[in-house]
């Protein structure tokens, strides 16, 4: 009999599964289908299960983990005080825990901020604001505010300690459903973002699915442990740091091309790599995610155009009919394309993707002028020196020119200011396996590892 | 918690960092709550830190004379972002050359600076006017 776990992974547009013989770290198979959340989550998981190819005598499935971004992923806004500090931080932290992050909001909350939040119908309020023993009458103000007018979402605290006691008083006094955690920037310009992540997880776990249409996946699991970019975010930092057995494989980029964002994912201190640079701004978290809703192949691709204009499109040559290919992506988002012309339109919007979202990731080096000479600031991580540029999602998974699209990412000469990687290794997550690895690893870190490293790594 | 908290740091394009760590040191010791934003500061970047620590006071420092440029507007910058009794002090090599301190003194008074140090003037003095004005017995 061989021990096997089954991963699923309830996206927005496919639910897919891994099936993992644990004992031998090796994936058995794999299968997906479109996830119906409108009717019944499950039968398209019934289609996909159907489709998996394992021997039913042999193979006994001991555990079935899932993670969702299913039903509009996990919406979330955050509120904090100071636009580059504890509104930074709030985000920071909100889309590391794998949320959409809809909005961030500034100092204290107006009457119209309050309804315009009431509107969008989040998941999860995230408030911040202050540091430790620092400011404390705004965050006060922002609870009243939303404990008189926005009573049915769950709130996370993540602010100045120093208020949390009125905070408490306010949130009972009006029934809201809260949690306090430690503050996301307990002091100026220090960033503690595993905490909250923790908490939107567990949130996430008690109180979303249900709202989702999810119940029915998530009395036939185990548990639907996280939402999906939190899985990848888990799985690419098991690869990068390694487990308390094994060795991981160094600092790594992780980019998530889909059709309505481009996520990347860096796995890295990013501290600066030469001499004689001072370090600005907030901290960055070692694993640091940032989404691009404006970058997408489908969903997006007029938002995609819109950000890179049509003289980039000219560099991967594409010169004709470029509002028209990118508008028809936008009208029909399950369009697969067939014909080499419609793959190389593809390949170059994905080309298009890659460079934009890496450079707004990455760090970048600004040189002031001194009566001391030249001086260097650094602001956000150094990533030149990173080890590997693993690339995940469906245009990357299916291309045939995977490590094309990939180099886009890699540093330039014609921008040096701008802190991407020099010379990875450039790997693709071929069989789309690093959410499921993400979930395995809250389990078998180990396995989880060794998998990655068999199929991702060493291919 | 207390304890009266003090963002500083220096401003403008100057990598003078030793002073820094001077005050910084002296300020703990008096047992001030010390927030040291470092060097090539801006004004926003003090404010922020103002708000976000609800500090009592900024101290600025420069010491390569081009203050006064560097901190033109910065008490109006203060009120905008409601920091309205924030203390200003500087110190350091503020203005180039000799000057006479009473008219140095003016400008910075005018630029909105609650007190003004010119070379020379040992830390302890700066902390019992923080003292002094931040009602500390």
């Amino acid at each position: 009999m061989i021990e096997a776990y089954l991963l699923i992974d309830f996206g927005s547009t496919y639910t897919k599964l891994t099936l993992v013989d644990i004992n031998n770290a090796t994936i058995i198979a794999t299968s997906k289908a479109i996830t119906t959340v409108e009717t019944n989550i499950m039968d398209g998981f019934d289609e996909a299960f159907k489709k998996m190819n394992y021997d039913h005598q042999q193979i006994k499935i001991s555990k079935k983990l899932a993670c969702s971004s299913a039903a509009g992923g996990l919406k979330m806004v955050t509120i904090g005080l100071v636009p580059e500090l504890t509104v930074e931080a709030g985000k920071r932290a909100a889309l590391g825990a794998g949320a959409r992050v809809l909005k961030s909001y500034s100092y204290e909350l107006s009457n119209a901020e309050i309804t315009e939040i009431k509107a969008m119908k989040v998941d999860i309020i995230l408030l911040s604001g202050g540091t430790d023993g620092g400011n404390k009458a705004i965050i006060i103000e922002n609870a009243r505010k939303i404990a008189k007018n926005l009573t049915n979402i769950p709130i996370i605290v993540a602010g100045n300690k120093c208020a949390y006691d009125e905070i408490e008083t306010i949130f009972t006094e009006y029934n809201i459903s809260y949690i306090l955690t430690e503050n996301v920037m307990p002091k100026l310009n220090q960033i503690e973002v595993v905490a909250v992540r923790e908490q939107i997880r567990k949130v996430f776990m008690d109180n979303i699915i249900k709202s989702k249409g999810m119940d029915k996946a998530e009395s036939f699991t185990d548990g639907i442990l996280m939402p999906t970019p939190a899985a990848v975010l888990k799985a690419s930092e098991i690869l990068a740091k390694g487990t308390s057995k094994a060795d991981g494989f160094g600092d790594l980029i992780v980019v998530d091309i889909g059709g309505a964002t481009t996520d990347v994912h860096s796995l890295a201190a990013g501290f600066p790599t030469k001499a004689g640079i001072n370090l600005k701004g907030l901290q960055e978290p070692f694993a640091k995610r940032t989404v691009e809703g404006d970058l997408g192949m489908r969903y997006s691709a007029l938002a995609l155009l819109e950000a890179s204009g049509e003289k980039n499109f000219y560099d991967y040559g594409i010169k004709e009919n470029i509002y028209a290919k990118c508008d028809f992506r936008h009208q029909v988002v399950d369009f697969v394309a067939t014909t080499s012309e419609e793959i190389k339109f593809d390949e170059a919007m994905a080309k298009v993707a890659t460079k934009l979202a890496i450079n707004r990731h990455v760090g970048m080096v600004e040189v002031a002028y001194t009566p001391l000479g030249e001086v260097f600031n650094q602001y956000g991580k150094d990533l030149l020196e990173v080890k590997y540029l693993i690339g995940t999602g469906g245009i990357l998974v299916n291309s045939e020119n995977p490590f094309d699209i990939l180099k886009e990412g890699l540093f330039s000469k014609q921008e040096p200011t701008l802190l991407k990687p020099i010379a990875p290794e450039i790997k693709v997550d071929n069989m789309y396996i690093l959410s499921a690895m993400g979930l395995l690893a809250f389990d078998l870190p180990d396995c989880a590892l060794k998998i990655m490293k068999k199929y991702i790594i060493d291919k | 918690m207390n304890a009266k908290t003090v963002v500083i740091g220096v401003i403008g394009a100057d990598v003078h960092a030793v002073g820094n760590k001077v005050i910084d040191y002296a300020l703990k010791n008096a047992g001030f709550n010390v927030v040291n934003i470092g060097v090539l500061s801006s004004q926003e970047d003090f404010i922020n830190a103002a708000v976000e620590t609800n500090a009592d006071c900024i101290m600025v420092s420069s010491l390569y004379g081009h203050a006064e440029l560097d901190c033109q507007g910065f008490r109006e910058k203060c009120n905008e972002a409601g920091l309205n009794d924030i203390l200003l002090y500087i110190g350091g090599n503020i203005v180039v050359g000799k000057q006479e301190n009473a008219e140095v003194l003016e400008r910075f008074s005018k630029l909105g600076f609650n007190r003004v140090y010119p070379p020379g003037v040992n830390i302890e003095a700066g902390i019992e006017d923080l003292k002094n004005d931040l009602n500390i017995k």
